[in-house]
């Protein structure tokens, strides 16, 4: 929960008190234009950064009051997929997603490999085992990166623009990852997109545990899957509300930008 | 180029040393707290460390014979040629070994731990280790610290050995002196304070050639160019910071051990 956030960067305003709730389960995405402070907003949950004012609670604890040391704690319950992946490039996929539990310690060879194989064939990617990030795609990096933000599996989960600069199909595959990460293991998550596509397939599809595929929510249903939407504009906050609520909506600035 | 007013120039240069000393104070406080990430030290030893003998043997070999070429020449106008091992073993153990060690190291680990650290600053790795909930300082300043300060002492002792070395083969091979003449005027000179002091010198030397190295590493902001500017500024800064810790130190240690 953000309340009367503020945080300017060389004088210049990013977030101007905002506030917002992320109920636990829900997957919010995070709009707006370049520099608008998307990103910046995942890393002030994070604690990476710290706000000029407001206080922001995660998990129940006060981010904005803790020490770095105490972060680190609350940070191994939250995942994190950064823009450009951010893999470590000198280990090879299978220490890169093992990485936190590698950082735990006390923990045996099998009891590494199992869930890397777990998380490493949730994401498809079994095959990557020993390859270096150097060796993989854009789309597979994002994959791998996303693997390794739920091996432990975290209660809340940060996406920074996960599908920002791949292809339409390798798009939809990391969005039904999501949804899928989403639906199976009802993880709370914030998802800072450029691509309203995006956002409006995971608010009108689900993940079909049956056929193991995303299915399309039947038309006319409303509240079906947890998902809303938050559009900033100059540090505020414009819009915060579901997909119906966007589709209604009248301000003219949103309404040009999901036109 | 961006003109800066003066005092923000002041404001910025206070910050980073602020900076500094806390990587710094953080990277020695880590010690005595878990996890202590023995295996990454133990990969950095190997890396300065082993990875640094041939050059420290190298560069020591050679000193150890210019410094004998040198002094021959000065002590043969008195008639004094015997005191060569004397002489080099002085300058080695005291003086040349540690600094020549410290400069030599900090240009080829320095410049290593800067530009691996700030590649992975510019990549957002670094951050990527925050949020995974692991302390970067814990993890990889530490590690290299520690790893730097103890090999920075065994290279030490082998570039002083060397420098010995060179100094012998120069001074039976150009002047005739006697190896076993040599050998033992260089070890009987040689007393406790003067090893004390060479060999105190290198802990301080690593400190810095870690620190310093890590510290443009982790601040690193630019890209690539910045990890090159981060590289070069690292090697600058470390090899002038010990030569001028060295003459402090000197100075101190000779106060400490009553030296006239």
């Amino acid at each position: 929960m953000f309340e009367n956030v503020s945080i300017a960067f060389e004088g210049k305003t990013v977030l101007n008190e905002i506030s917002f709730a992320l109920p636990r389960g829900e997957t919010k995405a995070i709009f707006g234009v370049a520099g608008s402070g998307k990103s910046t907003i995942l890393k002030l949950a994070l604690g990476l950064i710290k706000p000029d004012s407001g206080r922001i609670w995660v998990l129940g604890s006060e981010v904005t009051a803790m020490a770095e040391e105490e972060l680190y704690d609350l940070r191994r319950r939250i995942g994190m997929v950064f823009q450009e992946s951010a893999l470590f490039d000198s280990l090879n996929v299978r220490d890169n997603v093992a990485f936190r539990l590698l950082e735990e310690g006390n923990v045996t060879e099998e009891e590494v490999e199992k869930p890397v194989h777990e998380v490493l064939s949730f994401v498809e990617l079994e095959h990557t085992m020993d390859l270096f990030p150097s060796e993989l795609s854009g789309g597979m990096r994002r994959r791998v990166a996303i693997a390794r933000a739920i091996i432990t599996h975290p209660e809340v989960l940060l996406y920074d623009s996960p599908t920002g600069g791949l292809d339409p199909v390798t798009s939809t595959t990391i969005i039904e990852l999501i949804v899928k990460q989403r639906d199976v293991s009802k993880t709370s998550a914030l998802m800072v997109t450029h691509r309203l596509q995006d956002a409006f397939m995971m608010a009108t599809h689900y993940f079909d545990t049956k056929t193991g595929a995303l299915k399309e929510l039947p038309a006319g249903e409303r509240g079906e899957v947890p998902m809303s939407f938050l559009i900033l504009r100059e540090g505020k906050i414009i819009f915060d509300g579901d997909r119906h609520e966007l589709a209604t909506c009248a301000d003219p600035y949103i309404r040009e930008y999901i036109s | 180029m961006e003109i800066i007013s003066p005092t923000e120039f002041a404001k910025e240069k206070i910050q980073a040393v602020q900076e500094f000393s806390l990587l710094a104070g953080r990277s020695i406080s880590n010690l005595f707290r878990t996890p202590r990430y023995l295996a990454d030290t133990i990969q950095q030893a190997d890396l300065i460390g082993v990875g640094s003998l041939p050059i420290v043997a190298g560069a020591g070999f050679s000193i150890g014979a210019a410094l004998a070429l040198n002094s021959a020449n000065t002590l043969q106008r008195f008639g004094s040629l015997s005191l060569l091992g004397q002489l080099v073993s002085l300058g080695m153990v005291r003086e040349l070994g540690p600094v020549l060690t410290g400069l030599m190291v900090a240009g080829r680990n320095a410049s290593g731990m800067a530009s691996e650290l700030g590649s992975m600053t510019v990549t957002e790795q670094i951050e990527a280790m925050r949020a995974l909930g692991t302390d970067p300082v814990k993890k990889l300043v530490t590690p290299r610290v520690v790893s730097t300060v103890v090999m920075l002492f065994f290279l030490t002792i082998l570039a002083d050995l060397f420098g010995l070395l060179g100094g012998a083969a120069f001074s039976v091979m150009t002047f005739g002196i006697d190896w076993h003449q040599y050998w033992s005027t260089a070890w009987q000179i040689l007393v406790f304070q003067d090893v004390l002091m060479g060999l105190t010198k290198p802990v301080l030397f690593g400190f810095i050639i870690a620190t310093v190295g890590c510290y443009y590493g982790m601040t690193a902001r630019g890209g690539t160019q910045g990890v090159g500017r981060a590289t070069t500024q690292s090697v600058v800064v470390s090899s002038l910071l010990i030569i001028v810790v060295d003459l402090f130190a000197t100075r101190l240690l000779m106060s400490l051990f009553a030296y006239h």
